[in-house]
């Protein structure tokens, strides 16, 4: 085939672009026990695979993320999520890579979920759905890069559930991955981040209309359940003084305290709004399952504890990056991870970047972040 | 490659055995290692505090940890590499004993360079100025140094000496070219050590 109807062929194979989904017929084996058929995965391509298939990044997102990495969100209207780090002249560039982001399994913008209609019965499987864990998440990928026709990863890179996603990887498929990139992550969830995303859970099934999580018929969704879920989390992606920098103790437009429960302080209204977006966008029961997947992630767990041996059938490159503010997964978990890399004699990176923002840093403007991805990833090209 | 490199690590670039595991501990923003690897075919990894200087490492495609000499080389596992090497980062860890016994564990032999205390010109400058020298190689005022432990070739033999260490090579540099190790403690402004344990 000549250069030109190849791509021709590429242009119109209907498997790569944006907005696609796929109705894979699986059957997906599951960690929990039993298995997902069929399995929906929705997902984005940018650029386009060469011909020695050595140039795909996949892109993991984070738990309430979405494959729109880089091109707008259908329903906010708003710019992809990471467009900082991915777009020409970018570390991730669809002029040399191709990128792949998937909706994870369990979400609710596409992919298999709780929101999901149960080919079966023909309704949502809503609490039917099956409990998740992030391998299942990595082996959803798995199957989708099959059917793209991709054998071979150049890199992994996500961050903070995304970045769970990138370090087990190369764990559950060695072979298929040179390169992880995992920022602002963890090897596994701490107490502390089970407690936070239990508060979570326990607003949303407060919620009278959460029903069980059958809210689906009448679209009576728990939306201030899930509100309040999204209130306390947010507080968790940000710092103490970065808040103290954006808000302060300053009024929302008023001049004195009311001596009621309006949202009198800044930092409230702000909560608030977070808080009612996010219902617009997210499926509760989705949040439900995701939270639990990401409470269930200890890489160390299937080996005996020790997280060296999990690195053991490793073959890839590592690089972590923490943030020195973010207190969801502090710096220490990303240096626990480099020293089990380095007892299991992997290569590794590792560098912990000053910001104000907490952990949503690496989301936000971080042109330390993007020379560390640009520098491995070229090393690996 | 190595021409450009600091006079020291160049010395020590040109001992290191080609296609060797190597730890470069303190590595700055990697010059060292990117020589190592680009001239040597050696395998290389760094460790070193400085986040701008690790990015920068990284940028130029380098496996290179954050962490500190002091407390992170536990976590590597004995006799781990070829070669550690300490380049002018001794005299600013807190127990430098503590840390060349780690070298020796990691790697087979350790490269440990330092500036020599001793030098005559440090001497000449507290003998009869009585002020803490501040000059080319201890460039800072002693308020804001990171040398925290001042050494001198002789204190280094003693060290050396008292662990039961050996020395496979020993070289000393003045004004950036090798030198003499006759009368090293006095004129030698830099000194390079090859040790096993």
């Amino acid at each position: 085939m000549s250069v030109q109807s190849d791509i021709a062929a590429a242009a119109t194979d209907q498997r790569f672009g944006l907005r696609r989904t796929v109705r894979l017929p699986g059957p997906l084996k599951l960690d929990g026990g039993g298995a997902l058929a069929p399995v929906d995965i929705a997902y984005e391509t940018y650029g386009s695979l060469n011909a020695d298939g050595s140039n795909a990044i996949l892109i993991c997102h984070a738990l309430t993320g979405d494959q729109f990495v880089a091109s707008s969100h259908p329903v906010t209207g708003k710019p992809g999520w990471w467009t900082r780090a991915v777009g020409p002249d970018k570390p991730i560039d669809p002029d040399r890579h191709f990128i792949i982001c998937a909706n994870v399994l369990g979400s609710c913008l596409g992919s298999s979920g709780p929101a999901s209609v149960d080919p079966v019965i023909g309704v949502p499987y809503a609490m039917r759905f099956p409990v998740i864990t992030i391998a299942d998440m990595v082996r959803a990928q798995a199957m989708l890069l099959d059917h793209l026709g991709v054998a071979k990863l150049e890199a992994v890179i996500g961050g903070s559930m995304g970045g769970m996603q990138a370090l087990a990887w190369p764990t559950i498929f060695p072979d298929r991955v040179r390169g992880a990139i995992v920022i602002a992550s963890t090897a596994r969830h701490s107490a502390q981040n089970i407690a936070f995303h239990e508060v979570g859970r326990q607003a949303i099934m407060a919620d009278p209309r959460w029903r069980g999580g059958n809210y689906y018929a009448d679209g009576d969704a728990p939306a201030a359940g899930l509100a309040v879920a999204r209130m306390a989390a947010h507080i968790t992606y940000l710092s103490e003084a970065g808040l103290t920098e954006k808000f302060g103790r300053r009024l929302q437009g008023r001049d004195s305290k009311t001596f009621g429960f309006d949202a009198d302080f800044q930092v409230e209204s702000y909560l608030r709004h977070q808080g009612i977006s996010f219902v617009e966008r997210f499926d509760a029961n989705s949040y439900l399952y995701i939270t639990r997947a990401t409470d269930y992630f200890d890489l160390a767990e299937d080996h005996d504890g020790s997280l060296a041996l999990a690195f053991g059938r490793t073959r890839a490159r590592f690089c972590l990056i923490s943030f020195d503010t973010d207190w969801l997964y502090p710096t220490r978990e990303s240096r626990n991870i480099v020293h089990a890399l380095h007892a299991a004699g992997r290569e590794a990176s590792f560098v912990e970047l000053a910001s104000p923002f907490g952990h949503d840093a690496f989301l936000l403007e971080a042109p330390e972040m993007n020379r560390v991805i640009d520098g491995f990833l070229r090393a690996g090209e | 490659m190595t021409d450009t490199l600091r006079p020291d690590l160049a010395l020590i670039a040109r001992h290191v055995a080609r296609g060797a595991r190597v730890l470069d501990v303190g590595c700055g923003d990697g010059a060292l290692m990117a020589a190592l690897r680009d001239s040597a075919g050696a395998d290389v990894r760094g460790l070193e505090i400085d986040p701008a200087n690790v990015a920068s490492a990284v940028a130029r495609g380098l496996s290179v940890v954050q962490g500190d000499a002091d407390t992170d080389l536990s976590y590597y596992p004995d006799n781990s590499f070829h070669y550690a090497i300490l380049s002018q980062t001794l005299q600013t860890t807190r127990r430098p004993d503590k840390v060349v016994q780690e070298l020796l564990r990691i790697g087979k032999q350790a490269f440990v360079s330092f500036p020599n205390f001793a030098h005559w010109r440090g001497r000449f400058s507290l003998l009869f100025g009585g002020r803490m020298p501040v000059n080319k190689i201890l460039p800072h005022l002693w308020y804001d140094t990171p040398n925290i432990h001042h050494v001198t070739i002789d204190d280094f033999r003693a060290m050396v000496r008292e662990h039961g260490w050996k020395i496979d090579g020993q070289w000393f540099l003045n004004g950036g070219r090798e030198t003499g190790s006759t009368n090293a403690n006095l004129f030698a402004e830099h000194a390079v050590f090859l040790l096993r344990g």
